[in-house]
Parts: structure tokens; sequence; C-alpha cells
């Protein structure tokens, strides 16, 4: 039942990007469900990305719309293919075009704990 | 079969003081007049969602207001393809003999009934609530993501986007119910706010008050007849993250089965109404659509393809951008223009040849699409 277990990530507070493989059709899922997507098959395997990928579409957020989320304007938001075959939405640094590679970093915004994607050259 | 019989349009923009009901009730009692109908002979009601006022049974809420007592009420909830989704299935309620005249109905104070940052966040929330909405993204930040990209693939620029806002704002000039009449220029939209790159205040539709409402009768009620003559859905995702790549995307989807439903073709169009929540949709859509070649929809609105009196007039009342959009109304407003460009009831914002005409709207970030056919038989 191993593909039962839920893995801890940043939607919970901790510092880790989960994904879903199945291990019967080979499909990739970020959104977590109880079943593969694409083939239905119960209980995908929940494995840890490494954090890595390529910037897929970038918007400068300018105007948002709570008191928690203003505090923190401009933020850049990115979607990034990542190296797992999986798309994710996250933050990512200023400088970041279209097709960088990229390594993420983890940081608060507002009360959570969310992904920021930076370029990999630079990555620690 | 099934035909547009009536056809009503408040203005949008503030309405200071009228709810919901108020403007569905204005808009419903127009279309109802226009068809030649009274109130009792409504026998169908569809109605969508607002925002300033959830409800789980709008429909039936709205036809004891109203004072009908139908055979066929409720609502439809696809976002902004909500309008569209309406009449799609009122033709399919009026061809299959569930009604005679239903009554496609939206209408929404969204901008007096709650504060700007109230709509934006209820509308950020058709992102995902676990792995989106907590990064503090806005519906322009979805569309940006999406502009960022498209940019990326086909060369489109921030001055290509600005051209649709330019269009639109002319054309609500001329529109005495738009919520916008001061003419704009390139630079004006260069030089507007960023909200979420590349998009701009001026890229973006303004929140508005309003309400819309169109009949749709299994036989015509009057001298003009503009039969619905085929419709179509697609749905590919909910989710921003989730969209398809630009090669498989729910536009063409759905206009493709729009084509064999109707048995006509893009070229057969004359006049467009065409989804405009943001500049880069319509220019997307239009791409997608078929309407102009990948990339080159900005050059062809230059060169004045789109304009009133070019080879392809658009969403001549101004669209979403300038005209206004209150929800559920926003596209129905193009639906109603659509019907008064076909009738020959469009005034000095007549165009040539509305003989046939293309709706498209898209609900969601591109997620839920519907197209839809319409041509004038008499």
């Amino acid at each position: 039942m191993s593909g039962a277990q839920r893995l801890p990530d940043w939607t919970g507070g901790e510092p880790a990007i989960v994904y879903q493989h199945c291990a019967a059709c080979g499909h990739v899922q970020y959104f977590q469900r109880k079943f593969c997507s694409a083939c239905g098959i119960p209980e995908p395997a929940a494995k840890k990305a490494n954090g890595k990928g390529v910037v897929y579409a970038t918007s400068l957020v300018m105007r948002a719309a709570t008191p928690e989320t203003k505090a923190h304007v401009p933020y850049n938001i990115v979607l990034v293919d990542t190296a797992e075959g999986f798309r994710m939405m996250a933050h990512g640094d200023r400088d970041l075009v279209i097709g960088d590679t990229v390594a993420v970093r983890f940081e608060r915004f507002t009360d959570r704990i969310i992904p920021v994607f930076q370029k990999e050259s630079e990555a620690p | 079969m099934s035909f547009i019989t009536g056809v009503g349009l408040t203005a949008y923009g503030r309405h200071e003081g009228k709810s919901t009901l108020d403007l569905m009730s204005e808009a419903a009692s127009l279309a109802i007049a226009d068809a030649g109908l009274t109130r009792g002979e409504i026998d169908g009601i569809l109605c969508g969602y607002s925002t300033v006022m959830p409800h789980i049974m709008l429909a039936t809420v709205f036809a004891e207001h109203f004072g009908i007592r139908p055979a066929y009420c409720h609502a439809v909830q696809v976002g902004g393809a909500t309008g569209l989704a309406m009449m799609m299935l009122a033709h399919h309620v009026a061809d299959a003999g569930l009604a005679r005249h239903v009554l496609v109905v939206g209408g929404e104070n969204r901008l007096t009934g709650q504060s700007r940052d109230a709509s934006i966040q209820a509308l950020a929330q058709v992102g995902h609530p676990v792995y989106e909405v907590p990064l503090g993204p806005t519906i322009p930040a979805y569309y940006g993501l999406v502009a960022s990209r498209y940019m990326h693939e086909f060369g489109v620029t921030e001055e290509d986007l600005a051209e649709f806002a330019v269009l639109m704002r002319a054309n609500a000039a001329t529109h005495p119910g738009a919520q916008f009449h001061d003419l704009i220029t390139i630079a004006d939209v260069m030089a507007s706010k960023p909200v979420a790159s590349p998009l701009k205040l001026l890229d973006c539709c303004p929140v508005s008050d309003g309400g819309a409402a169109l009949v749709i009768s299994r036989e015509p009620t009057g001298d003009a007849a503009v039969r619905i003559a085929g419709c179509a859905q697609a749905h590919t995702h909910q989710h921003v993250t989730m969209i398809p790549a630009f090669d498989d995307m729910g536009a063409a989807i759905s206009l493709g089965r729009a084509k064999a439903a109707s048995g006509m073709d893009v070229g057969d169009v004359r006049y467009a109404g065409i989804y405009d929540s943001f500049t880069i949709t319509l220019a997307m859509l239009l791409e997608e659509l078929g309407l102009a070649a990948r990339g080159e929809a900005a050059a062809m609105m230059r060169a004045g393809h789109f304009s009133r009196d070019g080879a392809l007039p658009l969403n001549t009342h101004g669209g979403l951008l300038s005209y206004g959009h209150c929800g559920v109304g926003g596209a129905m407003a193009h639906a109603v223009e659509t019907y008064l460009q076909m009738t020959g009831h469009a005034g000095t914002r007549q165009v040539r040849d509305a003989s046939v005409a293309l709706l498209h709207g898209d609900g969601g970030v591109l997620s839920s699409h519907v197209s839809m056919f319409l041509e004038r038989v008499r």
C-alpha cells in the first residue's frame, strides 16, 4: 500500500514538491488524487520531485486582490515544466524568461511556504 | 430548428442601487417585448449565476420574481461561456419541443454590488484551491501566463495586443450603452497601469453592472428570422496549469464540432462575436478559430479587416473590453449585437452584410468553449 502514502509537500507547509506516478500506464500528475487521471487505476505512487525544470510561462503580478497578497506585490507567477514531466505553478525570480532552466527554493508568502524558482546557474 | 426571436440589453457600467434581479428583469422585459410576446408565453427559462447573489436555484428565484411559471427552468454555470452555453441549451430545448419560447437571461450588479477587490478575489477562485490560489494569482495573471507563452511562440507583441483594445473602444464609442466612450490609442494602452504582465489595465475588460437576455423559439415570431444553424462545445481542462498545447486547444475543437453540426464553415461567416475578456483572449481566439492565421490577427486588424466596414466586422458594440463585462451577461451582449446586425437593426453601427455570423465564448482560462453559427433565413 505504499502507493496510498501521501508525502508532505509545500501545500501542507513542507519545503518539497510532490507528484504522483502511475506504475500501470506511466502517467505523472501534479494535482494529487486517489487514482490516476489517465487510466483510473487507484493509488498512484507519491514521489518527491527534484525541483528542477524549464520555465513555460511567466506573469508579473502588479495588482493583487487581498491585503495579504498586496503586501508582496510585485511577484512573479510562473509555470514550470518539471524534470519529471508535469507542469506546475509557482513563483519565480523577476529575471526569469521562458525557456530558462531553473531550480526551486522555498520562501514565505502570506502565511505559507511556497516554491520559488530561480535560474539553475544561480542555485546554491 | 430554433430561432432567436427577441433580444434585450441594458447599458453596461454603473447601475447604482439596482440588484441582480432588477438587471435580469429589465433585460428580460426588453427581450420579450422585442420578440412580440407576452411574459405568459415564455415557457422556458435559463439563467446563469451572480457572484453578488449566490443561490442554488437562481433560475426559479428569477422566475418567481419575474412572474413566470415555466415548464422548463434551471441555471447553467460555465464561467464566461455561460451565455452561449445557455443559448445552445435553449436551442436544443426548443428543438426537442420541451418549450416553445425559452428566455435566456443574465445580469449582475457586479460593479456597485461589491468591492472591486471582492470581484477580483471571487473570480480568482477558478484557480486550483490547493496548487494555484495560495500563490496569489488573479484572473489577469492566469491570462498573463497564457499571453506570455503565446507571444513567445508566435511573435506577437504588446503593441499587437493593444490594437484589439483600440478597436473595441472605437466600436464602443458608437454605442450609447457602452461603459466607455473615450477613444484610446496604442500609446494609451501601452502607458496604462501594469496589472499582470504582459497585460496592462487597458488590455483587461472592466467590471460592470448590466443585464442581457434573448428569447429562443421553435418558430420565428416576427418578420425577421435568425436561425441557430449549429453549435457545439469543448472542455479541455479547468486550471491554467493543465492548459493543453496551442495546437490542441478547445476553441478549434469546439469550432470543428459546430461546423459539423451546422454544415457551415468559417469562410461563410460575415460577422463575428468573439469573447474578449482580455486583448490576448481575442487575439488567440481569432487565430484559433481560423479567422486569422497564427500571429496575424493584429496585422489584419491594422489593415481594417475587422473594422465595421471591413471584410469581417467584429464585436461592433465594443465587446467585453469596452461595452463592459457583468459576468454571465458579458458575452450575451455579443449575441444581442450580432442579432441586431443580422436583422438590420444596428442603426449607425449597421454593417453591410451580417447574413451568417459566428459566436464564440470561453470560460475559465480558455477552459470551456462554445461555438455557434447563426444564419439569417428571412
